[in-house]
């Protein structure tokens, strides 16, 4: 747990982040996301690396971290799978993707496959009403779903882990 | 007569997010004239001229905020741009973000120029990564190009912008929340008074815009207030944008006149009902808005003439739905939302959005008493107005709106649900204790 630190690209992101605020506390969640990019998934270990660079309490960071939806956890999958499934996408069958997705991975929501490669979570409004209806993976958006634009993004998604890709 | 777009005229074309794009079609010129031309207060009494109100949700006059903000103070101020885009229903900031950034800088530097302020903050939520993108390459090359940062255009005037990414909470889009969570703490909104022209961000003097509220700046100063008002109604005018989803043919986002007739944009723009269909109601301005029942459809799109139809305006996302839609379905949605939402600090809030998501559900899976619909409507009366900020009274309206004009079918889902009786008796349904 003692040797996790951010990269020398990583530490500089942080630094140069702390000359954009007035006070250091305000670059606690852009600095979440450099550890995201750094460490992947965040569990009590990354939070208390932050916590330690930034000399905030780690009781702090938690509470903060766990406020927010959008940071990766503990657990993730290498692809995290979440499905808009608020109304706009509700009335476009949100719903079918959902079970559509879980019939193929053989997951529920909240659940990630043994192979560790993909969580599915049913998350709300993504501002992408108007393709509706739509998943977001990892970074990017994926709109205007199909059940068959489902398979062939879960069957891409295998063939670029198999071939040593990983996440976004 | 056609409408031709302002906001978005370049969003379909190839490269429309670029510099060399933005400035080719006359680009960062009006930034540079308010710098060079214009002195703070004439520009804010243009802006109060235009009537100009904020496209968040409240519609609250830009050129009046503006003018709250202390003209002598020893703290520094700043601009907090709230582009955390989460009211269900609303894409359309997004669309300025992704395919012109500059716009939105343009008229931050702008904003900046009227009010003296020196630090501008583009709060955008996290799922947007793409945009987020966007707007980090925008302000490099802005900054470049001598657009932001030390002496701009040349002038002694400094402006710092950063891009800061939320982390997914809705409530971050509630401007106080918003402040809070980038001083890097939980989202959790805060008491007015103090407002945050006064005591904002850091404690100091604040201004919070919407991103498209930034990005019809250009456009006053270029063509002047009057012009501005001369489309659609002068009590709330300018081009709009609209976002339509749900049960259209063409769903998506529509820049048109302020005013705009609801039947027209879902009928002419988006194709009609989607299927065939016919209409059955319409969410005008995002989730938090009064629903509409297909007969009170035929409505101007305005702020004042949809606050007349007793829904509001808000951030203009049209949520439609067919005659198929169940409406018990939807608002089940909805309050499941605003229950996940809460950020939990105000008990009526808390405490209210899980009873409102307890009823509803219970009515949906058929276990509900005919009571039951009283029951929401005692509880929306004990959430309204009685917590820090207006996410409770937000999931309030939909509640009551639906229920009101929808009240049959809530009534025969209570009544006559075949489930009812095979599952387990209404006294011990859900843990539902009210």
């Amino acid at each position: 747990m003692s040797d996790l630190a951010f990269s020398d690209k990583g530490m500089k992101h942080y630094e140069w982040l702390l000359t954009r605020y007035p006070t250091r506390d305000a670059a606690l969640l852009p600095t979440l996301r450099i550890a995201e990019e750094e460490f992947e998934n965040l569990g009590p270990a990354e939070l208390k690396y932050v916590a330690d660079l930034m000399g905030i309490s780690p009781a702090k960071v938690w509470g903060v971290f766990t406020f927010y939806t959008h940071y990766r956890r503990e657990g993730t999958g290498t692809f995290h799978l979440q499905v808009c499934a608020t109304l706009s996408c509700a009335l476009r069958g949100a719903d079918e993707v959902i079970e559509h997705i879980e019939e193929r991975l053989g997951i529920g929501v909240g659940e990630t496959t043994d192979d560790g490669l993909f969580s599915l979570s049913k998350v709300e409004c993504l501002a992408s009403c108007g393709t509706a209806p739509m998943l977001q993976c990892n970074n990017d958006y994926h709109e205007g779903l199909t059940l068959d634009d489902v398979d062939s993004l879960i069957d891409t998604l295998k063939a670029e882990a198999k071939s040593g890709g990983g996440a976004a | 007569m056609k409408f031709e777009p302002i906001l978005t005229k370049y969003r379909y074309e190839e490269n429309s997010h670029t510099l060399d794009f933005y400035r080719g079609h006359g680009g960062y010129e009006q930034a540079k004239k308010a710098i060079k031309e214009w002195q703070p207060d004439d520009l804010i009494e243009e802006v109060k001229k235009s009537n100009l109100r904020g496209r968040g949700g409240a519609g609250f006059p830009t050129g009046v905020k503006w003018g709250f903000v202390p003209k002598q103070t020893d703290k520094p101020k700043y601009l907090a741009v709230n582009a955390d885009e989460s009211e269900p229903g609303t894409f359309k900031d997004r669309v300025i973000m992704e395919t012109d950034p500059h716009l939105l800088l343009e008229g931050i530097i702008i904003s900046c120029w009227a009010v003296g302020i020196h630090d501008a903050y583009i709060y955008i939520r996290g799922e947007l990564v793409h945009a987020f993108q966007r707007l980090v390459d925008a302000c490099k090359d802005a900054e470049a190009a001598g657009f932001l940062g030390e002496g701009i255009f040349g002038t002694d005037f400094d402006l710092n912008v950063t891009v800061h990414r939320g982390a997914g909470a809705y409530i971050c889009g509630e401007e106080t929340g918003m402040l809070t969570s980038l001083e890097g703490d939980r989202g959790q909104p805060k008491l007015k008074p103090p407002f945050p022209a006064i005591e904002g961000l850091f404690g100091c003097p604040t201004v919070v815009n919407n991103v498209e509220t930034l990005a019809c700046l250009p456009l006053i100063l270029e063509k002047g207030a009057d012009h501005f008002k001369s489309i659609g109604p002068e009590g709330s005018p300018g081009p709009k944008l609209y976002c339509i989803s749900g049960h259209v043919e063409k769903p998506g986002v529509y820049e048109l006149p302020m005013g705009v007739n609801m039947l027209e944009v879902i009928n002419e723009h988006c194709g009609g009902v989607w299927k065939g269909r016919k209409l059955k109601a319409v969410i005008p301005g995002g989730s938090s808005a009064h629903v509409l029942r297909a007969d009170e459809c035929d409505v101007a799109m305005d702020i004042d003439s949809l606050a007349a139809a007793g829904s509001m305006l808000g951030s203009a996302g049209v949520i439609v739905m067919d005659d198929q839609t169940d409406m018990v379905d939807a608002l089940l949605n909805v309050m499941k939302f605003y229950h996940h939402e809460s950020c939990g600090q105000c008990t009526p809030c808390r405490e209210g959005t899980g009873w409102l998501e307890k009823v509803v559900h219970r009515i949906h899976e058929g276990r509900g008493r005919p009571e039951d619909l009283d029951t929401v409507f005692s509880i929306c009366d004990r959430m309204i107005g009685k917590t820090i900020c207006v996410l409770a009274d937000a999931a309030a309206f939909p509640a009551m709106s639906f229920i009101d004009k929808f009240r049959e079918e809530f009534l025969a889902q209570c009544t006559s649900n075949p489930k009812r009786s095979a599952d387990a008796p209404a006294s011990s349904a859900g843990g539902l204790h009210v």
